[in-house]
């Protein structure tokens, strides 16, 4: 009883995190599953979709699609979100307020909205929403969320530094080259990562303008209809275990440098 | 949208920001405008002129005589009497349900929350990557991995069914309770992460000092504990409810058709119906209602810093 009481948090807690996994054990186990089209009952233990993952119609295309979009946008978004998390953590200028509320905005504002947004202009100018629409509003809603990782990771840096490439007369360039920019390089590499996850899971925006693009987060809703094939389950457990990959590899490599200091 | 949270705790855990350029340093008059022009034109081309795209689409009426989608201005302000009429009750379910779902984040994610930060010692990092795991599946594949699970012929309903703690007629997807239960559950990290990123900085010794002037642990809770933990409270229930409120494909794989959302509707106005002009309407009216919550319970809570 004692040790109920006195472990009750990390009981509880352990239960949530098994509720986070319920659909992802589901996902993993289902891209198993020797099922035909549709993915919805249990129908026995094959590797077969996994040895033929671009198996069902369309499934690969629009991977292809969502990585080529992902990559774009990451790009786009980084360097246009460092620019002014840079601007605006190293430098005074007028209109500083203004900026920030542009910045923050687009976070605050529901993804339907964003996308109807977005389409509206689409439809004004009579433009047909395709590819390149979606990259265009992938980066849009990218860009917010690396100003605020890259300006938090500049906040954190010791100014001292700077200062004392400076003193030793490196002159802004240098002192950018040689001390600014590889000190800020892991905000800079987590905004990225988080630019792709963003882009790579988008759904809501993606489907507004979009067109007859498809995306994987798309394939996937569109064919929940008559259930998804079990490719689609193969696709999501590899982009889960890459990106726990990711992670804990990030991971180590952080407490190998702490543990070189 | 997924790992909105990370950059909030990252935000919110972030040391606090030095007043700029304090190194001393003189740069250029021209270099922030410089570094700032693509990045805020990009988001004034296609954040802010869309949203006044989108109100000008709202005042447009159908041209008479026109194939279906061919809109006119015309400021018909009356569009959205007539949507807010029309959809009140949807508006009111986004809102009900994204509230439920907020509350319930909170209620379970603290603890979790708390765990990670005070109890987790060495494990920490291999919890916290475990609350930030689901966003790497897919969130259309999860929430329909939940529809799977739920589903009449899936473990949980047989297992209810055969020791009859739910009636055999009834299921439990496609009803108002899977909904908000997808919401919770595709919401829970906004939740955890900012109430973690301001739990984890915490003083042990403030709870400590608590203890040693008597008080219960539930009063310590509530009067050092809970005070200090606002600012992840407020980010990680902002972060929860903005994107709940918004959301459509909960409702539209987990619920039925008397579960609509609001996003439910402005999409199928937009692409079954092809009626942009309430399609539009309710977006703005959405964004507003959002926005005006937002600053109230920003200022009420007094974390303005936040933004």
């Amino acid at each position: 009883m004692s040790f109920l009481r006195r472990h009750l948090v990390m009981i509880v807690a352990l239960l949530v995190l098994a509720y986070l996994f319920v659909p992802i054990g589901y996902t993993i186990a289902f891209s198993f599953n020797d099922a035909g089209r549709s993915n919805l009952t249990w129908q026995g233990f094959t590797t077969k979709n996994w040895s033929n993952p671009c198996g069902a119609p369309e499934v690969c295309t629009a991977l292809g699609n969502s990585l080529k979009i992902g990559l774009l946008a990451t790009v786009g978004a980084t360097v246009l979100g460092t620019m002014v998390a840079f601007a605006l953590a190293r430098h005074r200028f007028r209109g500083r307020a203004a900026t920030n509320l542009l910045v923050f905005l687009p976070m605050a504002t529901p993804e339907v909205v964003l996308g109807a947004a977005l389409l509206a202009l689409f439809l004004n100018l009579r433009l047909n929403p395709g590819f390149w629409t979606i990259v265009i509003a992938h980066v849009m809603f990218c860009v917010s969320f690396v100003v605020v990782t890259v300006k938090a990771r500049l906040a954190g840096l010791d100014p001292r530094l700077e200062q004392a490439a400076m003193d030793l007369y490196a002159d802004e360039w240098q002192t950018f080259r040689r001390v600014t920019l590889p000190l800020a390089a892991p905000g800079i590499l987590a905004a990225a990562l988080l630019a792709f996850a963003l882009s790579f899971d988008d759904f809501i925006i993606t489907n507004f303008n979009s067109g007859n693009v498809t995306t994987f987060p798309k394939f996937v809703y569109v064919s929940a209809a008559r259930g998804i094939p079990p490719q689609a389950n193969v696709i999501g457990t590899a982009m889960f275990v890459a990106a726990l990959l990711v992670v804990l590899a990030g991971q180590a490599l952080g407490a190998r440098r702490r543990a070189a200091r | 949208m997924s790992l909105t949270a990370v950059a909030a705790g990252t935000r919110v855990a972030g040391p606090p920001e030095g007043s700029p350029d304090e190194s001393g340093r003189r740069g250029r008059r021209s270099t922030p405008y410089l570094l700032l022009l693509p990045g805020l034109a990009w988001l004034v081309l296609f954040f802010a002129v869309p949203v006044v795209a989108l109100g000008s689409t709202s005042l447009q009426t159908r041209v008479p005589g026109a194939e279906v989608g061919v809109y006119q201005q015309t400021f018909r302000w009356a569009n959205y009497s007539d949507a807010l009429r029309e959809y009140a009750p949807q508006f009111g379910r986004s809102f009900l349900y994204a509230g439920l779902a907020t509350v319930l984040c909170l209620v379970i994610g603290y603890p979790l929350a708390y765990a990670i930060a005070l109890r987790a010692g060495r494990w920490r990092n291999l919890m916290l990557v475990a609350v930030v795991a689901p966003f790497f599946t897919s969130f259309i594949l999860r929430t329909i991995a939940w529809r799977q699970v739920l589903a009449d012929n899936g473990p949980v309903t047989s297992t209810l069914h055969g020791l009859h703690l739910l009636p055999a007629t009834q299921s439990l997807t496609a009803s108002p309770t899977a909904v908000v239960a997808g919401l919770t559950y595709n919401f829970l990290p906004f939740m955890v992460l900012p109430l973690y990123a301001s739990l984890e900085r915490l003083d042990p010794r403030l709870v400590e000092a608590s203890g040693d002037l008597y008080a219960t642990a539930p009063v310590t809770f509530r009067r050092v504990t809970l005070p200090l933990s606002m600012p992840g409270v407020v980010a990680g229930t902002l972060l929860t409810f903005i994107p709940a409120a918004g959301d459509y494909v909960n409702a539209a794989l987990l619920g039925n058709p008397s579960t609509a959302m609001i996003g439910n509707v402005v999409d199928s106005r937009f692409f079954r119906i092809v009626d942009y002009p309430t399609a539009a309407a309710l977006s703005f009216v959405l964004m507003a209602a959002i926005l005006l919550l937002v600053s109230i319970y920003i200022r009420r809570a007094g974390t303005e810093e936040l933004v």
